[in-house]
């Protein structure tokens, strides 16, 4: 039917939709392309005074180094300024934010899911405000007791924060999914003689994949794009690779070192690529799940 | 359902707390406790330093002088490290409430565009208005701009819809400070879009960052650029879902596209534009990353980054960042109020 619209569609109204297609396809990828480019040239031509067209010809980098492209800012960051060691940080970290997140999000989600008792309700309302909380307005909660327990600076602390401002967004996405497993098939379970919790083991564990594997990738990019709690809790050796870009920026502005926060980007952005390219169904499909159902 | 069976569709109460425990737990200790601890600490400030007055006799007599007794300070931060209670004081001072610089220039100002401007030039208030500007100006926009987009890719032959898709969904789903970063460097000075600027308005020294008012339309611009996707996934998605059969006896009836358009399509989609409008609202309000990574704070600062500004640097004012917490978390409550009516007359009618 929409291919049907299409071909019905005046020629001057399908020229105008599909120009302006063609320029959200720019504004959309080309800066994503202009500085994967750009991260493999020398800061005076990334940046440059004289002329934009250095950027592509690589003129200084040619001076500088010999090469149209160089790895420069990629070695300056990853080698001198030890970014492996932030990107460690963010895979430990992420890895168990999504599975803590996850477990936690499945008994709960399922437990709203099943109930319409009134305090499940008011549950998933306090969810909703809590997930409305801006994550520095919590933040500055957190300094305090942290400090005098000792326990600011450490990833677990981090993790578990995050796990904690990830909750809401989890519980309401699982508990979405969970009302589309009928409760016939857990009813019947239990009418057989399972206690709840066997039920959900053996009954609704085995399908709950596709909606488990929606919402890790949500929490996944909650934990990875975060820079609030991790800028603000992690101390500088156990910092994650987002607020270590953001300390590029604030201590290195020096000549050349723009560049490392430029090659920090590209090599933190080239995970998110892959995983939309992989998963944009589960993606699409995520981001879609509250709304089409109100 | 028979008798006695009827409550095997609904979890126990003993079963439910078991499972939502763990969420609960983290949730209360994290999200609930924190915000209480904010409120606390918004009613102290730190101890002021103790002052001996010491003697001192010399040869020509005796002068008195006074000292900050390192000591004493040192052992009254460590018993109370709240500080001493000052109850409403904070929030009354000049980096938040200041109600008496209000109350002044209401009686200093000439007239009420002269006094806006003076309040706006209180820390606060301009936090407040640049946050309440950038999710008033960017929620809308950014929802409109999405379904434009959705309509567009709706009309494309099927194969090229996938790679639209992908590459739009970039903008979001990328890292906000990185994302922001990107479109930063391209429209600095010695950037491409910066430089073609530039040539465009004829001015080699133009740059943006040195604005205010350029510096507020870059951050709302990296805000609809970041957004406009969620609205165009969903809207794209609801589009699949429009019915066909209205929508052919619509075209049969003689309707044009744009016909078509506004009396199928956007009554179809309406219900889907409150929901994110309610999701945006969200997010915009707690605007933060972009500030950041446009080093923008001179020009343009959000209440969160009022808050992170406390929170960072040499001193650490958590009193202050604690009471500015506490307002943006009320204006958190304030902005969602409808949306808790609405879902409770909900819930009652599902109920009943």
């Amino acid at each position: 039917m929409a291919a049907a619209a299409s071909t019905r569609m005046s020629p001057p109204a399908r020229t105008a939709l599909w120009g302006f297609v063609l320029l959200w396809f720019v504004i959309a990828a080309f800066p994503f392309a202009w500085t994967v480019w750009g991260s493999f040239k020398v800061e005076g031509d990334f940046f440059s005074k004289a002329d934009w067209t250095f950027a592509l010809t690589g003129t200084l980098t040619q001076i500088e180094t010999g090469g149209a492209f160089t790895g420069d800012g990629y070695y300056g960051a990853w080698v001198q300024e030890e970014f492996w060691k932030a990107t460690l940080n963010t895979a430990i970290m992420v890895v168990c934010v999504v599975a803590i997140s996850l477990t936690f999000g499945t008994l709960g989600g399922y437990a709203l899911s099943r109930s319409t008792y009134r305090y499940a309700f008011w549950l998933l309302i306090a969810a909703l405000l809590f997930r409305a909380m801006p994550p520095i307005a919590l933040i500055s909660g957190y300094l305090l007791p942290f400090y005098q327990w000792n326990l600011w600076g450490h990833l677990p602390t981090a993790i578990i924060v995050l796990v904690a401002i990830n909750q809401p967004f989890t519980l309401w996405m699982l508990t979405s999914f969970f009302r589309n497993i009928p409760k016939d098939l857990d009813e019947s379970a239990m009418v057989d003689g399972c206690t709840r919790f066997q039920a959900f083991r053996h009954v609704i564990i085995p399908v709950m994949w596709p909606g488990v594997i929606t919402t890790g990738l949500f929490s996944l990019l909650l934990a990875y794009n975060d820079f609030a709690v991790t800028a603000m809790l992690l101390s500088k050796e156990n910092q994650t690779m987002v607020p270590k870009i953001a300390s590029f920026l604030g201590t290195t502005q020096t000549k050349g070192n723009i560049m490392f926060a430029v090659a920090a980007v590209v090599s933190t952005t080239a995970p998110i690529f892959l995983l939309v390219m992989f998963f944009q169904r589960q993606i699409v499909s995520g981001l879609t799940a509250g709304a089409v159902k109100g | 359902m028979a008798f006695g069976q009827s409550f095997v569709g609904d979890v126990k109460h003993k079963s439910f707390f078991l499972f939502i425990l763990p969420s609960m737990a983290a949730m209360v200790l994290f999200i609930a406790l924190p915000i209480l601890s904010v409120l606390v600490q918004s009613v102290f400030a730190p101890h002021e330093q103790v002052i001996v007055e010491v003697k001192n006799c010399g040869p020509f007599g005796c002068t008195e002088s006074t000292m900050i007794d390192q000591e004493a300070t040192e052992k009254l931060r460590a018993e109370q490290p709240l500080g001493r209670f000052v109850g409403a004081e904070i929030y009354m001072n000049r980096g938040h409430l200041a109600f008496g610089e209000i109350g002044q220039a209401w009686s200093a100002s000439e007239g009420l565009g002269d006094f806006v401007s003076r309040v706006l030039n209180l820390p606060f208030y301009g936090a407040l208005a640049f946050t309440l500007t950038y999710t008033a100006v960017v929620t809308p926009l950014a929802i409109a701009f999405g379904f434009v987009i959705a309509i567009a890719v709706n009309s494309l032959p099927r194969l090229f819809r996938g790679p639209m898709i992908f590459f739009s969904l970039l903008p979001m789903i990328v890292t906000p400070l990185i994302g922001a970063l990107i479109l930063f460097w391209m429209i600095d000075a010695r950037g491409i879009l910066g430089s073609a600027i530039q040539s465009i308005a004829g001015d080699p020294n133009l740059s943006l960052k040195a604005s205010t008012p350029l510096t507020w339309i870059m951050l709302m611009v990296y805000g609809i650029w970041s957004s406009a996707p969620f609205a165009f996934v969903v809207y794209y998605a609801g589009l699949q879902t429009v019915p066909q059969d209205t929508l052919e006896s619509a075209m049969i009836d003689g309707a044009t596209r744009w016909e078509r358009i506004r009396y199928v399509v956007l009554p179809h989609l309406l219900p889907l534009t409150t929901f994110m409008a309610l999701i945006k609202i969200m997010d915009n309000f707690r605007v933060f990353e972009p500030i950041v990574s446009f080093s923008a704070a001179a020009h343009a600062q959000s209440l969160s980054y009022f808050i992170f500004q406390d929170l960072g640097g040499e001193t650490r004012l958590l009193s202050s960042a604690a009471a500015t917490s506490v307002l943006t978390i009320a204006g958190v409550a304030i902005l969602l109020s409808p949306v808790l009516v609405r879902n409770w007359r909900d819930f009652n009618r599902m109920r009943a």
